[in-house]
């Protein structure tokens, strides 16, 4: 296992000039085969998990059967994206991922950056820190129980809101069955959720910011408001593009998880996303590969947007993903 | 409160403010205004008001539910139930813990949480770890093929087919396996390995003929205790909360985590069986105040922890952040 002293002080020598080539490769190898042992199993587990599946999304150009397999399966060309874009489903699907997805991105962009802006102007410790870990806490309550709290709250027999209506003479709402209300629902619950951890970004951000520029702010005689407009906004400024390409790039990659719980057959209507439906044609109808040409549709959509997105960002501000 | 704190912190800006003067004469010297002007104070009430109203609206539900959970479940439905417990009861606990299916989901869920977090921390450092170093040849290679998963999946029907094909569906491995490696956490990993253990330690260990596994063995893990700290936790908690694999991936309710369960039971309602009406109803209360206690249950584990993870998270963030 040890190498001999002797290799090991050519080998620090050495390491410099690894830099391209098929001796280098060799080299590399021969020294630091443990390196390449070590990513053996990683290496193996993105393979199987990750590409594997990318190899299987060919069935969206098929027509799978179980008996013939994914490569057996007789071709079809472009017959399932055909048949998905000629679906009425198709239009609403869209629509609705959009908007959900708009939706959430309005809400949950400018909440955060207030929320950190505002506990940054606090000097108190204990109510910052107060403040901090309690909206910074539902993160971690997995997406079920919020889901579940949620309805809980709203239902008619037994939720608060219910009850706080009542106070000003309005009916009792059944607002899970109500399809107008989903979007509300699914969005400010997840502000409710992430706004704290989504504020975790800004106030690093906030943090970095050189302490001299406040000092110089001071002495101009410039008020708080001013100090937040003219020095954190453009301290956060990098961040927040960030944050917003990964958003805008990401609007047709709306989870599968929350919609899929607060879906019941009464709001449908506005609730079936891309990601709900591929689960029930692949999973519940069993069509493969009509489910597979969806996904392989709405991944590329994915990719293109958030290149695009990028490329504008760059154009635009110098700052992109990468 | 407000005016204390603020006139101390102008003495602080004040004294830095002349150092500053001094030292850059970007402006001729002038008294410096240490009074809070009145526009600033009524500022500071709305901030205090704004964080008060964010603080109001997360803490609320989460007590609602914490008080529902102790009350008399027709106190609950008749809107009695604030923020204190009313007509005290632990009912809603006890038919949680006697009841069977919830306490298998809890051990399966403590499994899947224990073996998964373990899988995926050894995979991670051993991925990461290597592509931190220099000498890997080949490296920029396999990390952009690890990046691009992160861009492009197959989707997934493929995921579901490549799980059946390897014959693990409704097995145990199949919520471990198919996530086991987070991008994010692996790149989390690269760089906190390169900005902490410097090239000079391992030249050093190299002299002294270390190998490479010995160095990451004795070395790195031990240098490394905070980031295996945070990149284990984020694993486990994501376990911990995750139920759509179990949905995909397992039939039989003996391998159900405790997430899945707790949708049947709260959001699919499918813990009341027929009864004569009494029965219904008296079932019916304890099935409502079964869900709450079910919640609490389900939360606590993870809130127990979250206190003394969340400092790590930030930095965790940060680090992000820093590496871009």
């Amino acid at each position: 296992m040890l190498i001999t002293p002797q290799a090991s002080a050519r080998g620090t020598l050495r390491v410099k000039d690894t830099s391209k080539g098929r001796k280098a490769a060799q080299r590399a190898l021969r020294r630091h085969w443990q390196l390449y042992l070590l990513v053996l199993l990683p290496v193996a587990y993105f393979i199987v998990f990750k590409y594997w599946p990318m190899t299987n999304a060919v069935i969206a150009f098929k027509s799978y059967n179980v008996i013939d397999g994914v490569w057996g399966s007789p071709w079809v060309g472009l017959d399932q994206f055909h048949r998905f874009f000629e679906n009425p489903v198709f239009w609403t699907l869209l629509r609705n991922t959009f908007i959900l997805s708009a939706y959430v991105l309005v809400a949950s962009f400018p909440i955060p950056i207030i929320l950190a802006l505002a506990l940054n102007e606090v000097r108190q410790k204990f109510f910052k820190r107060t403040v901090q870990m309690v909206t910074y806490a539902p993160y971690f309550i997995s997406t079920v129980v919020v889901v579940s709290m949620t309805i809980l709250f709203l239902s008619p027999r037994l939720g608060l809101a219910n009850d706080v209506i009542g106070i000003f003479g309005i009916d009792s709402i059944d607002f899970l069955s109500r399809p107008e209300f989903f979007r509300h629902i699914y969005v400010w619950s997840d502000v409710w959720q992430t706004a704290g951890y989504s504020a975790v970004i800004y106030m690093a951000a906030l943090a970095g910011i050189d302490p001299t520029l406040y000092e110089a702010a001071k002495v101009d005689g410039a008020s708080r408001l001013q100090k937040i407009r003219h020095i954190d906004l453009p301290g956060i400024l990098p961040t927040a593009t960030v944050v917003l390409i990964l958003g805008v790039g990401n609007v047709m990659a709306i989870g599968f998880e929350k919609a899929f719980l607060f879906q019941n057959t009464l709001n449908l209507s506005q609730s079936e996303i891309i990601a709900t439906y591929t689960y029930r044609i692949g999973l519940l109808n069993a069509d493969f590969s009509q489910a597979s040409a969806i996904g392989l549709f709405n991944s590329v959509i994915n990719l293109v947007l958030l290149v695009a997105v990028h490329l504008i960002a760059k154009r635009a501000t110098g700052r992109g993903l990468w | 409160m407000v005016s204390v704190e603020t006139s101390d912190r102008s003495t602080v800006r004040a004294t830095g403010v002349s150092a500053l003067l001094t030292q850059r004469r970007r402006k001729p010297p002038r008294p410096v205004k240490i009074k809070e002007r009145g526009v600033d104070r009524l500022f500071m009430v709305g901030v205090y008001v704004l964080l008060t109203t964010f603080l109001v609206a997360v803490l609320v539900p989460l007590i609602y539910i914490v008080a529902s959970s102790f009350s008399d479940p027709r106190a609950v439905s008749a809107g009695r139930v604030m923020l204190w417990p009313v007509d005290f009861t632990l009912d809603g606990y006890t038919a949680v813990l006697g009841d069977p299916q919830i306490l298998t989901g809890f051990g399966n869920s403590l499994f899947y949480t224990g073996v998964g977090t373990a899988v995926s921390l050894v995979l991670t450092v051993a991925i990461a770890y290597p592509l931190s170093r220099k000498e890997f040849w080949g490296r920029g290679f396999l990390a952009a093929g690890i990046v691009f998963t992160m861009l492009f999946a197959g989707g997934l029907i493929p995921t579901y087919l490549v799980v059946q094909e390897l014959g693990l569906l409704n097995t145990r491995w199949a919520l471990i396996l198919p996530q086991a490696v987070g991008v994010w956490q692996t790149i989390l990993a690269m760089a906190f390995f390169r900005a902490s253990i410097p090239d000079e330690l391992y030249e050093a260990a190299q002299l002294d003929g270390s190998s490479d596994m010995r160095f990451l063995r004795s070395v790195v893990l031990p240098l490394s205790k905070p980031l295996l700290a945070v990149i284990g936790l984020m694993y486990a908690i994501t376990q911990w909360n995750s139920y759509f694999d179990a949905l995909l991936y397992i039939r039989d309710p003996d391998l159900y985590p405790l997430q899945l369960v707790l949708r049947n039971i709260l959001i699919l309602n499918q813990s009341v069986a027929g009864m004569d009406a009494a029965e219904m109803l008296r079932r019916q209360e304890l099935a409502d105040l079964l869900k709450y206690s079910l919640i609490v249950v389900a939360t606590v584990p993870v809130m127990l922890i979250y206190p003394f993870v969340a400092r790590y998270f930030t930095k965790g963030v940060m680090l992000g952040a820093v590496k871009g």
